[in-house]
């Protein structure tokens, strides 16, 4: 059984489907990219998927004994976030925070869980610092740390190097691609940039007028792929 | 009267007591509010307090909390927690609310003076900055504020974490399971209640102030979530008491005379904030 599966979505606002006929499933291990045109509702099915907003039609279906709030969610930053005053620290445990119920605490399990993906994300020398004065790959890093507290199987990412530098966009896909090969940790990301998501993805789900989804090679075959690849001048 | 024995009253006792417990939950709550760029939402409720009271007045009701509580509540929950959502976002509703709320109540006190009561604009007056309202009250109002505060201190420390997450990112703590639905309704409720209470005691002008300030000031000198906290309730508590004495030994208004000593530790906090980031 696929870890999630959609089947037949309808998204869309006040009952005006904007996206129709979604089909699709992510096995373990899976990196799948969903691509399309701004406005085609690519950030709506990602909150459609993480259950902030029920689809019009259709159903998600968790697997492999992953349950709805084990999804770690990477989101786009709101302009709250920019001046927060937080630490590192802070900001990593709080994904910790879905499976605390009532409890008022940190258990010692969930701080060491944190701690790890601290070190994991490569951010042990700024543990202490406020997530504010850090750089934006910096702090895409922590929130990358915050997600993996949240899940140790699935996660989504929205946008990942929006506002990054080129260099900093190339270390960001290595570190989502390390996750995804050495970790076998599945990722669904959605992004602009079609050439990082033809040179990392296994799977792409096209959205818009059109709907494909399938794997990689057979995206570069396809009429909905090469038509978009034309649009997006990006060379195979 | 020397400064001792005018603390060796024992109104002024009370007055000082509960004007510390209100500036520290305010200033608890005043966090979470700035960040999540509601800082007006204490002028806002306060006037639909106010609003609420003189409906109250006019229909004649002889213990005013009954309607003033509940609509204060519903405003602060729309507000809040609907508000995220709404087609009219935060700051623009907080400030439809705000002035309609005002609006009506003094159309309404013009219209159907309540009888007893000639001086309208003092009552205005009176509602916004506080008057000598703090000095003048009652041992319920005393005991309402004591309990009131442990609730929110107690609502705080239990449900910090929370607190954090749901301010910091509210559709991650949604997305992995913190029911930010019933926070934020819990959050709302406090803030409201917080507010009318306060608003009796030290006028809406002194509670916008006691939200924005302890925690704009913190900010500008500490960097996680938690030492803002703690210095927010630290620097009001502070400034409620020192511009209290200071109002009794200049005779200023209590409530403008903690304003000032709020904007002075801004001023500080600032400076401070500045020269740090040079070092």
């Amino acid at each position: 059984m696929a870890l999630l599966t959609c089947e037949d979505l309808s998204l869309g606002y006040e009952g005006k489907a904007i996206l129709e006929h979604v089909t699709f499933s992510v096995n373990n291990g899976d990196y799948l990219c969903i691509v399309g045109e701004n406005g085609s509702g690519k950030s709506t099915l990602m909150k459609t998927i993480l259950g902030l907003r029920k689809p019009l039609h259709g159903t998600i279906t968790t697997g492999e004994g992953l349950r709805q709030n084990e999804i770690g969610y990477l989101p786009q930053q709101t302009v709250v976030q920019r001046d927060f005053p937080a630490s590192v620290l802070e900001i990593v445990r709080s994904g910790c925070q879905g499976r605390q119920g009532l409890r008022p605490f940190y258990t010692k399990a969930e701080k060491k869980l944190a701690r790890d993906n601290i070190r994991r994300m490569g951010l042990d020398d700024l543990t202490r610092r406020c997530y504010r004065d850090l750089s934006g790959g910096q702090q895409q890093r922590v929130l990358l740390a915050r997600a993996l507290c949240a899940t140790g199987k699935l996660l989504l990412l929205d946008e990942p190097v929006s506002g990054l530098d080129p260099k900093v966009t190339a270390e960001m896909y290595q570190l989502i691609s390390d996750l995804n090969r050495r970790e076998r940790i599945t990722v669904i990301m959605i992004s602009h940039d079609l050439g990082a998501a033809l040179k990392y993805a296994s799977h792409i789900l096209h959205i818009g007028a059109r709907v494909w989804f399938g794997t990689r090679e057979d995206y570069l075959q396809s009429s909905v792929g090469t038509a978009f690849l034309q649009l997006g001048g990006v060379e195979q | 009267m020397t400064l001792e024995a005018y603390l060796g009253l024992p109104y002024v006792q009370k007055a000082l007591l509960v004007g510390v417990l209100i500036s520290m939950c305010t200033a608890l709550l005043g966090v979470t509010l700035v960040l999540r760029r509601f800082s007006f939402i204490g002028d806002g409720l306060s006037h639909v307090a106010f609003g609420a009271m003189t409906v109250a007045a006019v229909v004649g009701l002889t213990n005013d909390m009954l309607l003033v509580m509940p609509v204060t509540i519903v405003c602060a929950v729309l507000l809040l927690s609907v508000g995220q959502h709404a087609k009219v976002k935060g700051d623009a509703s907080v400030a439809m609310i705000s002035v309609g709320a005002l609006a009506v109540g003094y159309l309404l006190m013009n219209l159907f003076p309540p009888s007893g009561r000639s001086n309208i604009t003092g009552d205005v007056c009176t509602t916004l900055f506080g008057g000598t309202s703090i000095l003048t009250l009652q041992p319920q109002e005393v005991t309402l504020s004591i309990v009131l505060s442990i609730v929110v201190v107690v609502f705080f420390l239990f449900f910090y974490h929370k607190i954090f997450a749901v301010t910091f990112d509210e559709s991650f703590a949604t997305a992995t399971g913190t029911k930010t639905r019933l926070y934020n309704l819990l959050l709302a409720i406090i803030i409201a209640v917080v507010i009318v209470l306060a608003m009796k005691l030290v006028g809406s002008l002194l509670i916008s102030a006691l939200v924005v300030f302890p925690a704009l000031s913190a900010m500008r000198l500490f960097k996680s979530f938690r030492s803002v906290t703690i210095c927010a309730a630290c620097l009001s508590v502070i400034c409620t008491v020192a511009g209290f004495l200071s109002a009794a030994m200049f005779s200023t208004p209590v409530g403008s005379t903690i304003v000032v000593a709020n904007i002075a530790v801004f001023a500080l906090f600032t400076l401070g904030g500045l020269i740090f980031r040079r070092s």
